[in-house]
C-alpha cells in the first residue's frame, strides 16, 4: 500500500533553503487531510544539522541520505537515491521545488517511474472521496488555470512555485525520525563531472528569492538611467527584474528577465519603472503579492494588474522618489542612534 | 556529428488576446509557430554541425500543422525534418508525449546529441526534454547556458561536452559523456533569421511522417490513454486587484507610493 506525503528538501552548502519549508507547510496540509505522516527527504553531505531543522518544521519523518557525491546537485546520483528510496518506501505524493533542480530531479524520476508530474502548481489539494492530488496550475501565460490529477499511477507527483505560501515555522519541540538510508556506492555513480560553480557576477540578479523586485523596462529611456533603478533597488533591498526588450537591447544581462522566456517571480512588492506589460511580461509576475506599475502611458496593459498605478514620466518620478526614500531612511538611521 | 533537435508547434503569445468581458482567452485563429525557445536550440545545433559537420535533424509531434514548425527549422538550415502525427497521439501529457519521441528517435538511429528548448511556451512545463533524455537513459544537462567544448566520438574515443547551466546560484560547470541530451536558455545565442534561401529549400523539402504504426507503438503507451495525468478543470483565475490609478504631478504621485509602502510595511 502506497502511504506517504514526501517532499524534497533542497540544501545549499548544509543550509536548507527556504523553499524546503514552503514544501513543508503546503505537504503539511495534505498530509493531515489524508491521515498520513509527512517526510521530508534530504540528500547533501554533512548535513544532519538539517535534517534535524525538518523536523523542527513540520516534518514527521526525515529521509537522510549523506555522502560526499551530494554535496552538490549531479543528477545522476540524486536521482538514483530518490528512485531507490521511492521504490523501497512507496510515497503516495512527492513534492519537490519548481526550481532548477526541482525541474530536472522530477521529470527524470517521473519518467523512470512511469507517473505523472504536474509542473509549477500554484494549489495543491485532496479530492475529497477519492483522496487523490488534485494540482492546479497555470497555463498560457498564466491565463487558464488548469486542474490536474493522476488517477492511477504512484506517486502522484508535483512542482510548486517557490514562494507560492508562507513557510512553515520552527518549532523546536517538535520530534520526529530521522531514517539514514546507507547505500552502496554504486548508487553515487555519476556520468558527470562537476567543474565548479561561478557565481553570478551582480548581487542583485537572484529574483526569485527576492522580497521585492524593482522591474525596469524600455520606457526608462537609456541604459544611464538604470543607475536609478539599481539605486530603488538598493535602499528598497530589492532584486532587479528587466522586460524582454531591455534584455534584448543588452542593458540587462538574461538571468533578470521575467516573463514567459525569462523567469517567474512572485515577491512581495512588484515595483514596473517604465514596463508596458505584454501578456508574456504579466504571465512572469502576476502572481506578485503587490504590484505598483508606474507608466507614462495610461492605457499600458500593467495597469490592469497592479495595485497602485502612477501615470508619469519616470525621469521624473524616479530621482524624486530616491530622494524621498533616501531622507526617510538617513531619518530611521537618526532615530534609531538616538534611541 | 548527428545531432537531433525537438521542437514544438505552439499558438503565438503575440496574438493571443484576452476578451475583456469574460476573461477568456481567445484562441479562435491564433496562427502557430515554432516554439519561440526552441529557436535558441535549432541555433545551437547548427553551429556545432558547422563546426564538427555531419547532421541535424528536426523532429516534432503534434497536428499536421505542426509540420510549419518543422519547415521553419528547415529554413534556418537543418538537414530533415521528422513529424509524428496521428489521432492517436492527441491528447499526449508530458510522460507520453516524451514516450512517443523515445520511441521514434530510437527509430531514426543513433544521435550524439539531442538538443531541446527549455520549455515551451504554452504549456510550460519544461518537462518533456528531461522525460525524454531519462527514457533514452542519456545524461541530461537542464538550462544549458554555454556549451563550452564538446569532442565528437572519434576512433574509438567516446565523446564529450562540457558545459555551464543557469542555476538561481550561479553557472554550474559539468562535463558529460556524449550521447547526451541538453536544454538550453535563451542565454546562449542568438538565433538567426531564416535566409532567401532556406525559405524555399524548406517549401521543396519533403517532411518525413511517422504514424503510430511507424513507431511500433500500442494505442495504450501515447495519446491521452498512455497518459498518466487527467485534466480534471479549466478556468480563467480572476485578475482582478483592486487598482489605484493615479495621474497627478511628479511630487504628488511619488507621496502616493511612498503611503502605499509604508502602508504595507516595505519600507
Amino acid at each position: 500500500m502506497d502511504k506517504g506525503v514526501w517532499i524534497i528538501a533542497e540544501q545549499w552548502n548544509g543550509k536548507l533553503k527556504k523553499v524546503s519549508f514552503e514544501l513543508l507547510s503546503r505537504a503539511r496540509r495534505l498530509a493531515d487531510k489524508l491521515g498520513d505522516p509527512l517526510s521530508a527527504v534530504l540528500l547533501g553531505y554533512q548535513v544532519e544539522e538539517a535534517a534535524q531543522e525538518l523536523i523542527y518544521h513540520g516534518a514527521d519523518v526525515v529521509y537522510l541520505v549523506d555522502h560526499p557525491k551530494l554535496f552538490q546537485f549531479d543528477p545522476d546520483p540524486y536521482v538514483s537515491c530518490l528512485e531507490r528510496l521511492i521504490r523501497e518506501e512507496r510515497p503516495k505524493i512527492i513534492v519537490a521545488a519548481a526550481t532548477t533542480t526541482g525541474r530536472t530531479l522530477m521529470p527524470i524520476l517521473a519518467a523512470r517511474l512511469h507517473t505523472g508530474l504536474t509542473a509549477d502548481c500554484t494549489d495543491l489539494d485532496i479530492e475529497g472521496k477519492t483522496g487523490l492530488l488534485l494540482q492546479t496550475r497555470p497555463a498560457i501565460g498564466g491565463n487558464v488555470m488548469a486542474t490536474i490529477k493522476t488517477p492511477h499511477h504512484r506517486p502522484q507527483m508535483a512542482t510548486v512555485r517557490p514562494r507560492s505560501c508562507k513557510p512553515s515555522p520552527r518549532d523546536p519541540s517538535r520530534s520526529g525520525e530521522v531514517i539514514v538510508k546507507d547505500y552502496p556506492d554504486e548508487i553515487f555513480a555519476s556520468r558527470f563531472k562537476l567543474l565548479g560553480l561561478e557565481k553570478l557576477r551582480e548581487e542583485t540578479v537572484n529574483i526569485e528569492d527576492a522580497e521585492v523586485v524593482v522591474a525596469v523596462g524600455k520606457g526608462i529611456g537609456k541604459p544611464e538611467n538604470l543607475e536609478w533603478i539599481r539605486e530603488l533597488a538598493e535602499l528598497l533591498n530589492g532584486a532587479i527584474g528587466a522586460s524582454r526588450a531591455v534584455v534584448d537591447l543588452g542593458w540587462l544581462s538574461y538571468p533578470h528577465q521575467v516573463g514567459l522566456s525569462g523567469k517567474t517571480v512572485s515577491p512581495r512588492l512588484y515595483l514596473a519603472c517604465g514596463i508596458s506589460g505584454a501578456i508574456q511580461h504579466l504571465a512572469g509576475m502576476r502572481g506578485s503579492e503587490l504590484v505598483v506599475a508606474i507608466n507614462k502611458d495610461p492605457r499600458a496593459q500593467i495597469f490592469k494588474v497592479a495595485d497602485l498605478g502612477v501615470i508619469g514620466d519616470l525621469t521624473e518620478i524616479l530621482p524624486r522618489l530616491i530622494q524621498c526614500l533616501k531622507s526617510l531612511k538617513l531619518k530611521s538611521e537618526v532615530r534609531v542612534k538616538e534611541s | 556529428m548527428r545531432i537531433l533537435v525537438a521542437v514544438k508547434y505552439v499558438p503565438d503569445t503575440d496574438e493571443i488576446r484576452i476578451d475583456e468581458t469574460t476573461g477568456t482567452v481567445v484562441r479562435e485563429g491564433i496562427p502557430g509557430i515554432i516554439n519561440p525557445l526552441d529557436l535558441y536550440a535549432v541555433e545551437e545545433g547548427l553551429r556545432l554541425k558547422e563546426k564538427w559537420g555531419g547532421e541535424i535533424v528536426a523532429l516534432s509531434m503534434g497536428p499536421p500543422k505542426a509540420a510549419e514548425a518543422l519547415r521553419e527549422a528547415l529554413s534556418m538550415g537543418v538537414d530533415r525534418a521528422v513529424l509524428l502525427t496521428d489521432g492517436r497521439f492527441a491528447g499526449s501529457d508530458t510522460w507520453a508525449t516524451a514516450n512517443t519521441l523515445s520511441k521514434a528517435v530510437r527509430k531514426l538511429g543513433h544521435f550524439d546529441l539531442i538538443l531541446c528548448g527549455e520549455r515551451a511556451t504554452d504549456g510550460e512545463t519544461g518537462q518533456v526534454g528531461p522525460e525524454l533524455g531519462a527514457m533514452l537513459d542519456l545524461p541530461v544537462i537542464t538550462y544549458v547556458s554555454r556549451i563550452e567544448d564538446l569532442r565528437p566520438p572519434h576512433g574509438g574515443e567516446p565523446g564529450w561536452i562540457r558545459c555551464c547551466r543557469l542555476t538561481e546560484e550561479g553557472y554550474q560547470r559539468l562535463e558529460a559523456p556524449l550521447p547526451a541530451l541538453l536544454t538550453v536558455v535563451k542565454e546562449i545565442n542568438e538565433p538567426r533569421l531564416p535566409t532567401f534561401r532556406g525559405k524555399s529549400r524548406a517549401r521543396r523539402t519533403e517532411i518525413k511522417v511517422l504514424s503510430l504504426e511507424d513507431l511500433a507503438l500500442s494505442p495504450q503507451e501515447t495519446g491521452l490513454q498512455g497518459s498518466p495525468t487527467r485534466v480534471v478543470k479549466v478556468f480563467y483565475p480572476s485578475l482582478a486587484r483592486d487598482t489605484v490609478i493615479v495621474a497627478e504631478s511628479p511630487e504628488k504621485s511619488v507621496e502616493r507610493i511612498i503611503d502605499f509602502l509604508r502602508e504595507h510595511q516595505l519600507i
